[in-house]
């Protein structure tokens, strides 16, 4: 019997002014009976639309049925053959565009929390010791795989699986790509990424650390050392500056550096030898994902954090529940807002911002209204630090000077929905092909581009 | 031998250590001018250093005691592995026959300027490289940069030793004699760097600096190296670390330098500590 519930089964979090001043994970889980009651939401729909809005093409009825069933093993096996980060994506995916905004519930009420319902499940699997690893037979192939983001791990699992030999080159002295580096512990705890690898590990793959690829060894060069493809996915690269006066000053970040600092470096610990600035007043400029975390990690460092974005709250690119987690921990949002310069003291030191108030024209070519400065309404805010979240530009240099592989007009890797580039056998996804955008998108790249580069060498013979 | 293992450890000065480490893939394709990032433990930071040799699958690199991860680093020893060691990172030095140049070094930086007078001197060039140091005491690698150019020119500050004075000085000293250099290159610390610019451009000599901002990547992802270099913003590690040093802002670099300046001077009070304050005393 369905749960005809309006709202989903709420998850217990960490209260705001407790979790505002610590780095543990803000979502607590659902328990058993919470994640049971929650997928009795689900009515199975003769046609389910959630399963079109899912990157990854996860069967979702089908798990929720199992879970319904209290059967979480039988549910973590259809889950994890369609996904290999199952405890990441349900805790990082925007399922409100997703999955989520697609399923029938959501018109009448709130969708089936399926993020949730996912996240419990393979929570549950890892403390029971249930794991998917099984691989067919080694077939012989060898592949290599640039990056060990969400789209280089993704398509290392799917690639182990069918029984390739698959060597996975990771810049960093740590796995994970941006979701070491970049997504706070308090979002994704970093022992659920190496969790997520170490399964990757017991299932063949061989992940190998401190590898620039370009650098060490080209692509060229991964090719005559026998991998037969080569599958591009070192993320999206250079952060981007405003270009306005006083970004270089002492305590201008961008919010991969700042980020970079405290996640992966472990800079918010008391004894790291990775320091990082602890400020009192900080501007983070941008509305994404990436200048939540950036805000929500320097309010937890001790700051007042204002987010200063120049349209209004309704086009915040950022997932709706990042925002309201940002608000509820005592973010303040400035919209409607855009620095103009960074004001610096004697020392070079960042003292002050000036913004100007910005209105909504007219809608430009991404379908928003334009952002219009209002006339002399420039206005300066003593701050100590100023975090640029405003995306990032390809970084090509993995791939740089590769024969015949063309790239596009902003510089990254092009790849064809299916992974395919212009040259036989180099595949590429996720942000390195892309530019930047959300995990599940490279995942879901990833998992093509394994069924592309199996497809390759099988023609190939 | 064991990945990232020290073959070689050897003190140059008593602050100054040169250690050749088991690196084969980055040796094979290290040139003048790159460096490597490495970390001395699990929890260590990332620090960059140029790379001063590579052959026969060792990585050379020279380090000063000054922080909490170089003293870490030099408790290390011959046989010891360092938990990460990634490179050749950078752009390397262009090296091509310019005609008579001069290689400045300063202190450490001598270190570098090493390889890049060789490469320069096997490329052809007339090489003056003039290394200096702040006394006779700590001047480093004497004989291989002889061997490395053309003619060596040591300078020391309080004149215990060589030339009397600045490489700046010395440098000028070359050109008030009549000699033309076709190019300058100057790697060392800012302030050195800085005014070698600043004659160089009153002389209209194209002058290449090698850039040691703060990094943390290597890679271009972070963008904390990042300088202005004619106006435009550069990130030193994919970018550089070699720039045209008339171009570079070089006050915004040495300001940038100094953010982490009080909690460098904790972490190596906090280290000598640890070590029971035997250099503290003394």
């Amino acid at each position: 019997m369905a749960n005809m519930q309006m709202n989903k089964t709420p998850m217990k979090e960490q209260d705001p002014n407790v979790r505002n001043a610590n780095f543990l994970e803000v979502a607590l889980g659902y328990t058993l009976d919470e994640a049971v009651n929650e997928a009795k939401r689900c009515i199975h729909c003769k046609n389910p639309a959630c399963v079109t809005g899912c990157p990854v093409g996860i069967p979702i009825p089908d798990f929720l049925a199992k879970v319904a069933e209290g059967d979480i093993a039988a549910a973590y096996e259809i889950l994890s053959n369609a996904n290999a980060l199952p405890a990441i994506s349900g805790r990082v995916c925007p399922q409100e565009n997703q999955c989520e905004g697609k399923c029938v519930r959501g018109i009448k009420g709130e969708p089936v929390a399926i993020g949730r319902v996912e996240r419990f499940v393979a929570d549950w699997a890892a403390e029971h010791g249930v794991s998917n690893l099984a691989t067919a037979p080694a077939n012989g192939h060898k592949v290599a795989v640039i990056g060990s983001g969400p789209a280089g791990l993704t398509c290392a699992g799917e690639l182990a699986r069918m029984g390739y030999a698959v060597s996975v080159f990771e810049a960093f002295h740590t796995p994970g790509g941006v979701l070491s580096y970049g997504i706070p512990e308090f979002r994704l705890p970093k022992a659920i990424v190496q969790r997520e690898v170490d399964n990757l590990k017991k299932m063949g793959v061989d992940i190998e650390l401190n590898m620039v690829i370009g650098k060490v060894l080209t692509i060229t060069e991964l090719f005559q050392r026998g991998y037969e493809s080569v599958f591009i996915a070192s993320g999206a690269g250079l952060p981007m500056f405003m270009k306005i006066p006083g970004e270089s000053l002492v305590g201008v970040y961008s919010a991969n550096e700042y980020l970079t600092r405290i996640n992966l470096m472990k800079a918010y610990k008391p004894d790291a030898e990775t320091p990082i600035l602890h400020n009192k007043k900080v501007a983070v400029v941008g509305g994404g994902n990436v200048a939540m975390d950036a805000a929500r990690c320097a309010k937890r460092l001790g700051a007042e954090v204002h987010i200063i974005y120049r349209r209004s709250e309704a086009e915040l690119p950022a997932r709706a529940e990042e925002v309201h987690h940002a608000k509820e921990e005592g973010i303040i949002f400035d919209l409607l807002t855009n620095p103009i310069a960074i004001e610096g003291d004697e020392q070079n030191h960042v003292k002050a911002i000036t913004c100007i108030r910005m209105e909504l024209g007219e809608p430009d070519e991404s379908g928003r209204r334009r952002p219009v400065p209002v006339k002399g309404s420039e206005f300066e805010t003593q701050v100590d630090a100023v975090i640029m979240a405003l995306g990032t530009q390809a970084n090509q240099m993995s791939y740089a000077g590769t024969p015949g592989l063309e790239k596009t007009r902003k510089g990254c890797v092009a790849a064809d929905d299916h992974g395919c580039t212009s040259c036989p056998g180099i595949f590429a996804g996720g942000d390195a092909a892309t530019g930047a955008a959300t995990v599940i998108l490279a995942m879901g790249a990833g998992k093509h581009a394994a069924k592309s580069i199996d497809a390759y060498i099988k023609q190939k013979g | 031998m064991n990945k990232y293992q020290i073959a070689q450890k050897k003190p140059l000065t008593p602050e100054i250590t040169q250690i050749s480490v088991y690196a084969p893939l980055v040796a094979a394709k290290a040139k003048a001018g790159q460096f490597i990032i490495l970390r001395v433990s699990e929890e260590g930071e990332r620090i960059p250093l140029t790379i001063s040799n590579a052959e026969n699958d060792l990585v050379t690199v020279i380090y000063q005691k000054i922080g909490g991860t170089t003293l870490a680093l030099d408790e290390l020893n011959e046989g010891d592995c360092l938990h990460d060691f990634v490179g050749p990172l950078g752009v390397p030095t262009e090296v091509e026959d310019l005609g008579r140049v001069a290689v400045l070094g300063g202190g450490l930086g001598c270190a570098i300027a090493l390889p890049v007078a060789r490469a320069l001197h096997q490329a052809g060039n007339q090489v003056d490289l003039i290394g200096g140091f702040k006394t006779k005491d700590i001047v480093i690698l004497e004989e291989e940069m002889s061997k490395a150019c053309t003619d060596l020119h040591i300078c020391t500050d309080d004149g215990t030793y060589g030339y009397h004075g600045f490489v700046t000085g010395k440098l000028e000293e070359l050109i008030a004699g009549g000699v033309k250099f076709d190019h300058v290159f100057a790697i060392g610390p800012l302030m050195m760097m800085k005014f070698a610019c600043k004659l160089t451009e009153k002389y209209n000599i194209p002058t290449t600096v090698s850039m040691n901002p703060i990094m943390i990547d290597g890679t271009g992802m972070c963008g904390c190296c990042r300088l202005t270099v004619g106006g435009e913003v550069k990130f030193a590690c994919v970018d550089g670390p070699d720039f045209d040093g008339h171009k570079v802002d070089f006050d915004e670099v040495i300001a940038r330098n100094a953010t982490y300046k009080e909690f460098e001077a904790k972490a190596k009070e906090k280290h000598l500590c640890r070590l029971g304050g035997g250099a503290m005393n003394g």
